[in-house]
């Protein structure tokens, strides 16, 4: 399993490669991994669905008893289906989609391939930590894939905001993921099901882990990045804010179901929130002109009816979402790829310029009048199935149970409303609107959409096959005597009269559309989590700013005083408490330390009271080469030859800076009131540090055993007579790689920072000076001291 | 080089010296490559002592790497002083041409050098050893003798190489940047 999930990731890397030179054959290699995975795994699935998982471990860091742990059960198998399944689909319509060699199918095949696999990864993970992993990589590329380029402010919005609200949902989930496995004592989820820990941990973590699923699956009032990722390309939403990304939740829900039967911090969020989700996110899919939001709020609505359905813990309604999810699956990939296919072949997708697509696309037509129908939960087909299960599950709790099922038929009637909506906007023919000129769509876009489609007859028809498939993972909760199973004929009961009073008054409320929305638009608007959102990211800008704007006020000898401060407060406290001067100080062990010290002492006192910058600088060099001469005076060559070169290239910068900075340091009035603070720090900070050297040098009392060590192996361990570079290349080899890395980025981003802002000056200057362009001739000759005449300017 | 045309060569028969004071002042470039300084003051002692030491103090750092192991030097001390030949070579001669002979651009260089230095790390790791460590080879060599190559050296390298690069780029930014900055503020203010 985990070679799947790595082949996809592979492939994705090597992608581009093939996308750069033609787009077409990168879609069609892209579709091979998953195509394979789901061949694997059907092969599987006899065994799988008679309840024999396959497991397979990888030890990832064993001393942290970190693991990839994969894991192929019911449930595994099902999002499998879906996942591989449309993945195929999707890349095979992609083909046909996408402009050949436009940026957006280059970058989208490898991305969808790679979200492939880490959807796959994610669907087998039995591991806490694992499914957190490739949870927030499904996020990533769920982030590139809507954001696409970033040209448009629009995608870019969108990108983020989908961004920002599953990871910050993200990171909850890892924290009830940690409280999980803590409290169990493992992070295998299997071994967590065998075993639930109880307590108010259990509560905790039920919680902070339903953050990171409602987030992802997009309940309300988390839903509204999804209707806005809608700006990217349709086989994305399609395939990630349909089929597969936004299951996540429902999948994280159902997969840890049996852990939290039971837990009320459980089941009631997964209630109410799902159920306000189902009927809101319905009301507004009604009322959508764009094909694609109506889709989108659709799914929203479809996720809340999931959410509730698999929160509950119980053998009915486990059983009943595990068919809803199949069913969602399948009717929305195709309605997705259908209302992709029109906007591909009409140009638009806005219902009040779409007329007459019926007669011109018959067999489109009937491809999304299957997947419609099984989202309006008509017979036979699969969603029928599902949504009579799901009334069923309900029914026989009593009056909650009641309750409950009237808010579904209610949900259910906003389905088949948007539903009939969907087909009558995108095929119906409107009085008053010129006929829509467009050619049918080609066999690529045609084909993958209707694949699901007809799945959802043929699951709806072979509902026993249905049965064991949905059966097989609700079995986790206990079938009990009288377990309910999947039929297209139940008799004459309630569920059936719940189904014909939900179609009944979908397709009046279809009709009175036009009706509802005046309704609607009267309606006071109290909450938009769309403006909500954008007040709180507004006020985290702000916020950021504040903060930015008080700490970094831009002033060195500010940050100068705030950092001797903070050693002379920290650090320099605790050292005067426990001063404890050594008896045997001896003012120098070596004669030529006495005019190095000399030296020193004078350099510094000079710079002290330099006038000129440039002598200011040199005397600093003199102070850094007498230290250095006093590390020979100790025997150590190879400091002092780093102390001289290092000291040396200090100068040069020093020098290269100073050209742009006035010859002599200047004095506001500010600064000589704030003369005599200044001092007191700079002498308190001096004598601490000082204090310090003296200090921690007579701490030690012996040569540590380490240094021993070090000498001893450096020989014949590390193949060097000087132990210095010994200890520098092999026995701290790692601590030389750290180093050398923060390196490279301090180097790097220091010369971003000098290059950025002469790129800016540059910019302002071209904008201001094209009135003197005569004077931007390049290679203008300066005059001969025209490099003091501006020092004197600045 | 007398075929690179950057160079301008005096041209053989030309008498027109001008003033004898200026006799002395350098007509060629002195150095392999880089921009002549406009108006600038050249110091022909300067650019004359770096085009000779420049070299020099390469191999010195090549040296300086390769003794490391048993003397002092290594790949920091052997990197900054490669830098600080050029330095001299900036300060002497201007910032370099883009069309040097070998025109290595710093980020690429602190890339490459930091590329070596970890991925020399993972090595061990193939043969079923630890990360980082370090095997001795000995080489007999005719007429050179037994030649020890340690492997950690190649991890010296990165260093050396990475070193090179920020000083390269502490050139490029500061020197020829601060450069260019005054120019196009003298341009503007023209």
């Amino acid at each position: 399993m985990s070679a799947f999930v790595l082949v996809h990731l592979l492939v994705a890397l090597a992608l581009p490669a093939v996308a750069r030179r033609n787009t077409r054959a990168a879609f069609a290699i892209a579709a091979v991994p998953p195509a394979a995975a789901l061949t694997w795994v059907l092969a599987r699935s006899g065994s799988v669905l008679s309840g024999d998982a396959v497991v397979e471990q990888i030890p990832w860091a064993p001393l942290l008893g970190l693991e990839f742990t994969f894991r192929l059960d019911a449930l595994a198998l099902l999002m499998t289906l879906l996942v591989a399944g449309i993945g195929v689909l999707v890349l095979v319509y992609s083909i046909g989609y996408f402009q050949p060699g436009s940026g957006d199918a280059r970058r989208s095949a490898p991305l969808l391939l790679a979200f492939a696999g880490a959807m796959f990864g994610l669907v087998l993970a039995d591991d806490l930590l694992t499914v957190y992993v490739f949870w927030e990589l499904t996020t990533i590329c769920s982030f590139l894939l809507v954001g696409q380029a970033g040209i448009s402010r629009e995608s870019r919005r969108s990108a983020l905001q989908a961004l920002m609200i599953t990871t910050m949902g993200g990171l909850a989930m890892l924290l009830g993921f940690v409280v999980l496995g803590e409290a169990a004592g493992t992070y295998r989820i299997s071994e967590i099901i065998d075993e639930p820990p109880g307590g108010a941990q259990l509560a905790v973590a039920a919680t902070l882990i339903l953050v990171g699923a409602l987030t992802k699956s997009a309940q309300m009032p988390f839903h509204n990045w999804l209707p806005t990722a809608m700006v990217a390309p349709t086989p994305i939403s399609a395939y990630l804010h349909a089929a597969s990304m936004v299951k996540a939740g429902i999948f994280l829900v159902a997969r840890l179901g049996p852990v939290f039967v039971g837990v009320p911090q459980w089941w009631v969020p997964t209630l109410v929130f799902g159920l306000f989700t189902m009927v809101v996110g319905g009301w507004r899919a009604l009322h959508e002109t764009d094909l694609k939001k109506l889709l989108a709020y659709g799914t929203v609505s479809q996720l809340g009816f999931l959410m509730v359905l698999v929160g509950q813990g119980t053998y009915a309604a486990a059983l009943a979402g595990a068919a809803m999810l199949l069913a969602h699956g399948m009717f929305k990939a195709t309605l997705f790829l259908v209302v992709g296919a029109v906007d591909h072949q009409a140009g638009t997708r806005d219902v009040r310029e779409l007329s007459g697509l019926g007669r011109r696309m018959p067999a489109l037509a009937i491809i999304a009048l299957l997947a419609a129908a099984s989202m309006a939960g008509l017979p036979p087909m699969l969603g029928f199935l599902g949504k009579e299960a799901a009334f069923g599950a309900f029914l026989g709790t009593g009056g909650g149970g009641l309750l409950v099922d009237f808010v579904l038929v209610l949900g259910s009637v906003f389905t088949v409303a948007y539903s009939a909506r969907l087909l009558w906007g995108a095929f119906g023919d409107k009085p008053g609107v010129h006929p829509t000129a467009a050619k049918p769509p080609n066999a690529l876009l045609l084909v993958p959409a209707a694949v699901p489609a007809f799945a959802g007859v043929v699951l709806g028809v072979g509902y026993p096959l249905t049965d064991e498939l949905a059966g097989s993972y609700a079995a986790v909760f206990g079938a009990g005597a009288d377990a309910p199973h999947l039929e297209l004929w139940h008799g004459f009961e309630l569920p059936l009269l719940f189904s014909v009073l939900a179609v009944a008054a979908g397709l009046w409320a279809h009709a009175a559309r036009a009706r509802l929305t005046a309704v609607r638009n009267r309606l006071p608007k109290l909450l938009d989590a769309q403006r909500g959102y954008e007040r709180m990211m507004a006020l985290l800008e702000r916020t950021a700013v504040g903060v930015t704007g008080r700490t970094q006020v831009g002033s060195l000898p500010t940050y100068l005083a705030i950092i001797l401060l903070t050693v002379l407060a920290v650090p320099g406290s605790v050292l005067l408490y426990h001063a404890h001067i050594p008896d045997d100080m001896r003012l120098y062990h070596n004669l030529l330390q006495v005019p190095l010290a000399v030296l020193v002492i004078i350099a510094a006192i000079a710079a002290v009271r330099a006038k000129r910058r440039l002598t200011a600088v040199l005397v600093v060099g003199v102070i850094g080469y007498g230290i250095g001469g006093l590390f020979i005076v100790d025997g150590g060559p190879d400091v002092a030859l780093a102390q001289f070169l290092v000291e040396t290239l200090t100068m040069v910068a020093f020098v290269f800076v100073l050209r742009r900075l006035p010859t002599r340091f200047t004095k506001g009035d500010a600064a000589r009131s704030l003369r005599w603070p200044k001092l007191a720090l700079s002498v308190a900070g001096g004598v601490v540090i000082a204090l310090a050297a003296v200090l921690f040098s007579a701490a030690r009392q012996r040569p540590p055993d380490v240094s021993a060590d070090f000498i001893a192996q450096s020989e014949k361990g590390a193949g060097a007579t000087n132990v210095v570079n010994a200890i520098l290349v092999d026995f701290r080899a790692f601590d030389t790689v750290g180093e050398i890395s923060v390196l490279a980025v301090a180097a790097t981003g220091v010369a971003s920072l000098v290059l950025a802002s002469r790129f800016d000056r540059r910019r302002r200057s071209t904008r201001g000076a094209a009135a003197v362009a005569s004077a931007e001739k390049p290679g203008a000759v300066l005059s001969g001291n025209g490099h003091r005449h501006e020092e004197v300017q600045e | 080089m007398t075929t690179d045309p950057r160079i301008t060569a005096p041209q053989n028969g030309q008498r027109n010296r001008g003033p004898w004071t200026g006799w002395d002042a350098p007509r060629e470039r002195w150095l392999l490559s880089g921009f002549p300084r406009d108006g600038r003051e050249r110091a022909m002692l300067l650019e004359l002592a770096a085009r000779i030491v420049f070299p020099t103090v390469l191999v010195l750092s090549i040296y300086l790497l390769f003794a490391g192991h048993d003397r002092a030097g290594g790949g920091f001390s052997g990197g900054l002083v490669a830098g600080q030949a050029f330095a001299l070579r900036y300060l002497a001669g201007g910032r370099m041409d883009d069309s040097a002979i070998i025109s290595l651009r710093p980020p690429v260089l602190i890339g490459l050098g930091l590329t070596i230095a970890t991925l020399t790390g993972f090595v061990p790791l193939m043969f079923g050893n630890e990360l980082l460590e370090s095997a001795i080879y000995k080489i007999g060599v005719p007429l050179l003798g037994q030649i020890k190559f340690v492997t950690s050296i190649v991890l010296d390298i990165g260093v050396y190489l990475l070193i090179i690069g920020v000083v390269l780029d502490l050139l490029r930014t500061l020197g020829s940047g601060v450069e260019a900055d005054a120019a196009a503020a003298e341009r503007g203010q023209a």
